[in-house]
């Protein structure tokens, strides 16, 4: 039976929205906290740590993120634990996410001219202090843009989470369409629902940007 | 001056003060290659001594050392009677040694105040007012006082290595470490920099030097190193080792550069 597309259907897609935004925020600090343990770890003095990190950082960048989500899902009811989708998600979204804002924020710590480390040294400021006040604020100029990159693509991909029982906001518009069978119309809004959740995104960014560039070339 | 006799390698400091650097036995690998070779040397405390030696020579090597910004592999580092080991005495070593770094190093996103105050809150603890004055004070040292709102960006490279040179005194050092101060800079700003450093030479810091200033080194050390290959070639006053130095490859260096 075919079903009239209407307001109905259309605040349904709409909902679908909050778990999107969930699962977005979720990796968001997850991969942001994680993240900059990463891209440290990968730039410590201690080759153990850096030699660790890699691996972590290989697996998943060389995983699709869609197994990654089995694997936690199906993993936790291996390791005895109830099944739950919520933690599944956030431990396969966190762990991806890190792996490649550990790997983008290394680039930026790096691209701090080492002398900069090396004046605060001199100066007698340990590792905590140099990096918080000498290294990090001047990667963080330079890792806005691939930043804000990654997290936009983030935000597509959490409709992967579908997989693990999500209705999120493409498994949403999935279903619609199956009932209504209008996949233009219901395609279209959906694209202009994460539109308008990344272009934010991308204007936060600019905006940021052109603050940093200020603040150092008054 | 008790030592009116030195020649090639004495290591006798010229003053009879206390030791402010000591190096003893001092080697230093890069893998492979090594970079210091048995370096010794003794400098009193303000005492000024100035390095040179052809490029690749272990000049800087041999200062970054003394801070432990590069770790040895032999020997060992005194500096104000602290021994160089284990991380609390390399932390107080560290509040005691200021260094002044070729390209400066200034940290880009903070104001000269802010560079200048940045060391003595986080390491020295001091509050916020008195990080201040004390880098406004240095900044009128060195004759900036002017610019310690502006980034450093904003200024020219002589202002800058100025103000690298506040920074490092407002953690009130006893010694000075200098790695080419001057190189970098345009020739019209050589003179007010070096003008900076003879002014704390007068004041009596403890001051080593890497520079091809020559003629600094005349006026202003109280010896003269010449490093070569990771050695200390040769290690005499200014006037002995500009008029005759007794090696070989003193002269043949001092030949190039003159
Ligand atoms: N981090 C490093 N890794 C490997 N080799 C190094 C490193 N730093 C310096 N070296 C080598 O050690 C030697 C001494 O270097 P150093 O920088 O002390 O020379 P220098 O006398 O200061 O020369 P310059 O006048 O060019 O500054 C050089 O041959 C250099 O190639
Ligand atoms: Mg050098």
């Amino acid at each position: 039976m075919i079903r009239p597309f209407g307001w109905n259907e259309f605040e349904l897609i709409l909902f679908a929205v909050r778990w999107t935004i969930v699962l977005a925020v979720m990796a968001f600090v997850g991969g942001g906290i994680g993240g900059l343990i990463v891209a440290l770890l990968r730039t410590s003095d201690s080759r153990v740590l850096r030699v660790a990190t890699i691996a972590f950082i290989r697996v998943f960048q060389g995983t699709p993120l869609l197994m990654q989500l089995f694997l936690a899902y199906f993993g936790m009811t291996i390791l005895g634990f109830s099944v739950n989708p919520l933690v599944a998600a956030m431990v396969a979204l966190t762990a991806h996410a890190s792996a490649y804002l550990g790997e983008i924020w290394r680039g930026c710590i790096e691209a701090v001219p080492s002398g900069q480390s090396e004046a605060a040294t001199a100066l007698g400021l340990r590792y905590f202090n140099r990096m918080r006040c000498v290294v990090l604020p001047q990667a963080a100029r330079i890792a806005v843009p691939p930043t804000v990159g990654f997290l936009v693509q983030l935000l597509k991909e959490t409709s992967l989470a579908s997989i693990i029982g999500f209705v999120e906001l493409t498994r949403q518009a999935q279903i619609i369409d199956s009932v209504t069978f209008r996949p233009f119309l219901v395609f279209s809004i959906v694209a202009a629902i994460y539109f308008a959740m990344c272009w934010p995104l991308s204007l936060a960014a600019r905006r940021l940007e052109r603050k940093f560039a200020q603040a150092t070339a008054r | 001056m008790a030592n009116s006799s030195m020649n090639g390698k004495t290591d006798t400091p010229r003053r009879d003060v206390d030791v402010a650097v000591r190096m003893e036995g001092v080697d230093k690998w890069y893998g492979t290659f090594q970079a210091l070779k048995d370096i010794t040397l003794t400098v009193a405390g303000g005492e000024r001594i100035v390095i040179c030696g052809p490029s690749g020579s272990g000049k800087s090597t041999l200062i970054r050392c003394i801070n432990q910004l590069e770790v040895i592999q032999k020997g060992r580092i005194t500096v104000d009677g602290i021994e160089l080991s284990g991380r609390k005495n390399i932390d107080a070593i560290r509040h005691e040694v200021g260094m002044v770094f070729q390209q400066f190093n200034l940290f880009p996103h903070m104001t000269v105040l802010q560079n200048c105050m940045l060391a003595p809150m986080k390491v020295r603890r001091a509050s916020r007012a008195e990080a201040e004055a004390t880098a406004r004070r240095y900044l009128e040292r060195v004759h900036i006082p002017e610019q310690a709102e502006k980034y450093p960006a904003q200024l020219s490279g002589g202002q800058q290595q100025r103000v690298a040179i506040a920074r490092a005194l407002c953690m009130n050092p006893k010694v000075m470490l200098f790695d080419e101060p001057t190189s970098a800079l345009d020739p019209e700003m050589v003179k007010e920099v070096l003008d900076t450093m003879i002014d704390l030479a007068n004041e009596g810091m403890t001051m080593l030097v890497v520079t091809h200033e020559m003629n600094f080194a005349r006026s202003v050390a109280d010896r003269v190193i010449f490093m070569d290959r990771g050695e200390i070639v040769e290690m005499a006053p200014p006037e002995e080792f500009f008029n005759n130095p007794t090696h070989e490859r003193t002269r043949a260096f001092l030949g190039q550069i003159s």
